[in-house]
């Protein structure tokens, strides 16, 4: 039988968690429409909390779409409209008394390009403890910030010039910025969008070292076109296709021995 | 992010028990033949299986490591050989696990004479195995091209032992199946020195990256 493009492929290997209290993130049945175009198919899938998920797949799967519903960055786009349910802690997170501004500020996001605000490096962490009230006083606020830089691993590159723009540092630095504004309001949740499509391989080492040290204190899911970068760092893995979510593993599993001949084709690049 | 010391170092520390294992196997296995012990025959045919085990973890951490830490230069070098190495510690057990076999079936006979050059075999290929895998963990070309020397004096007692049961069995018939199984046990050991020297070799592709398999020692 020749499959159509709308075919909806059933997720194999291990979307859903045997073990319920790992599960920080849960979406089922998730579609997502652009106007008429669905964008995403049922999807349905557990994140684990404190590990690295890599989602992959060639451009246009989309990959950065799902990630996106997830702290519910496409409630700005018009056209968009999300179904299914997505929960956090395993509260829906399209509730109509879930504050998007609030639910942001517990689940942070990283973007494929390095986007300091156009301020001081203190000032870039300072801002989203300030709006959100974390900090009584200005010593409170001082030790959000150094502690967000210590934890975006930044800190002793940029200690003695905290009150220099944020734009002035290099691209892997302001990458580092932003994980540290990420950060300083205490998210439980970072999704980074390609954190490292924008630097130099000195510079994604670094990232990728970071992303293995925040993961203890973080749930992290991470979009990334380098299937490498998701091999190195992740420890869950979902291949995406054509709106699709075709398989999800064990990091080792998807790399090593993946059951879906379309994961297998795009993870030894005969395919996308 | 590429593979992390420790992981290299947790790589070689399995080795080197699988080593150990394997280097304790041939000992009670040629003891068992020389001291007629059976337990101790059983015993090296009933732990098998631990060797066994530390080959599949060994390969399945390498595979784990290639695939998903993109390993580069001697670390790529390092992770290939020690997948190599694995392989013929793993066939250095099935040959001691053989020779324990062929003990007992020996030990249910007389004795047909005692054992001179076995035991010396056993030294020296124990030794090998030692030095080989001593020689991985240090990076030492010098101990690795030693090892490979060694293997022409376990070739010659093989070859002696193997004169000696020939006079045996021509002189007398009855015992060719007694004396065919020792040169049995010969081989074996020879076979163990042949996979001491594989490892050998191996380990000085890892240290300087020269393949000097299938080569004549002025040519290394």
């Amino acid at each position: 039988m020749v499959r159509s493009r709308d075919d909806i492929v059933r997720t194999i290997g291990k979307p859903l968690l045997a073990d319920d209290e790992r599960v920080k993130i849960s979406c089922r049945n998730v579609n997502v429409y652009y106007g008429e175009k669905r964008a995403i198919r049922e999807v349905s899938v557990d994140i684990a909390e404190q590990e690295v998920t890599a989602f992959i797949g060639p451009s246009g799967c989309g990959k950065s779409t799902f990630l996106r519903c997830i702290n519910r960055m496409n409630d700005t786009i018009k056209s968009c409209r999300v179904e299914g349910e997505i929960t956090l802690d395993r509260e829906d997170i399209y509730d109509r008394n879930v504050d998007p501004v609030l639910l942001r500020a517990r689940i942070g996001m990283v973007f494929q390009k390095p986007n300091p605000f156009p301020k001081s490096i203190f000032e870039n962490v300072a801002y989203g403890p300030r709006i959100h009230g974390l900090a009584r006083n200005k010593s409170e606020l001082d030790e959000i910030v150094i502690t967000s830089l210590e934890k975006a691993g930044l800190f002793s590159e940029v200690k003695d010039q905290l009150d220099h723009p944020g734009t002035g540092l290099s691209g892997g630095q302001q990458q580092r910025l932003c994980i540290a504004r990420a950060i300083s309001v205490q998210p439980e949740v970072i999704l980074m969008d390609e954190p490292c499509s924008a630097l130099d391989p000195i510079a994604t080492a670094k990232i990728e070292e970071l992303i293995d040290e925040l993961r203890r204190n973080f749930t992290i899911i991470i979009v990334t076109h380098s299937m490498q970068q998701a091999a190195r760092v992740s420890q869950r893995t979902a291949f995406f296709h054509l709106g699709n979510l075709v398989e999800v593993d064990d990091t080792n599993t998807i790399f090593v021995n993946p059951e879906h001949k379309l994961t297998q084709d795009y993870i030894t690049g005969r395919y996308g | 992010m590429t593979v992390r010391s420790e992981e290299l170092t947790n790589l070689n520390e399995l080795l080197l028990k699988m080593a150990a294992l394997v280097e304790a196997a041939i000992k009670s296995s040629v003891e068992s033949l020389v001291a007629r012990k059976a337990n101790v025959a059983e015993k090296v045919i009933r732990e098998d299986h631990q060797i066994n085990a530390f080959d599949v973890a060994i390969d399945e951490e390498c595979i784990r490591l290639l695939a998903l830490k993109q390993p580069m230069g001697k670390d790529l070098r390092l992770i290939t050989t020690a997948m190599k190495i694995t392989t013929d510690l793993e066939r250095i057990g099935d040959n001691a696990v053989n020779i324990a076999e062929r003990a007992m079936e020996l030990n249910l006979e007389p004795e047909l004479k005692p054992y001179v050059d076995i035991p010396r075999m056993s030294r020296i290929v124990q030794g090998m195995v030692r030095d080989t895998i001593d020689a991985f963990v240090n990076e030492d070309v010098t101990l690795a091209k030693d090892v490979i020397m060694r293997d022409d004096s376990v070739d010659d007692l093989n070859e002696t032992v193997w004169k000696d049961l020939m006079l045996i069995m021509t002189q007398d018939p009855s015992t060719t199946s007694r004396a065919v199984k020792i040169t049995y046990v010969s081989k074996y050991l020879e076979r163990i020195g042949d996979h001491a020297t594989n490892i050998a070799e191996t380990v000085v592709y890892m240290v300087e990256g020269k393949i000097i398999r299938h080569m004549l020692p002025d040519q290394f």
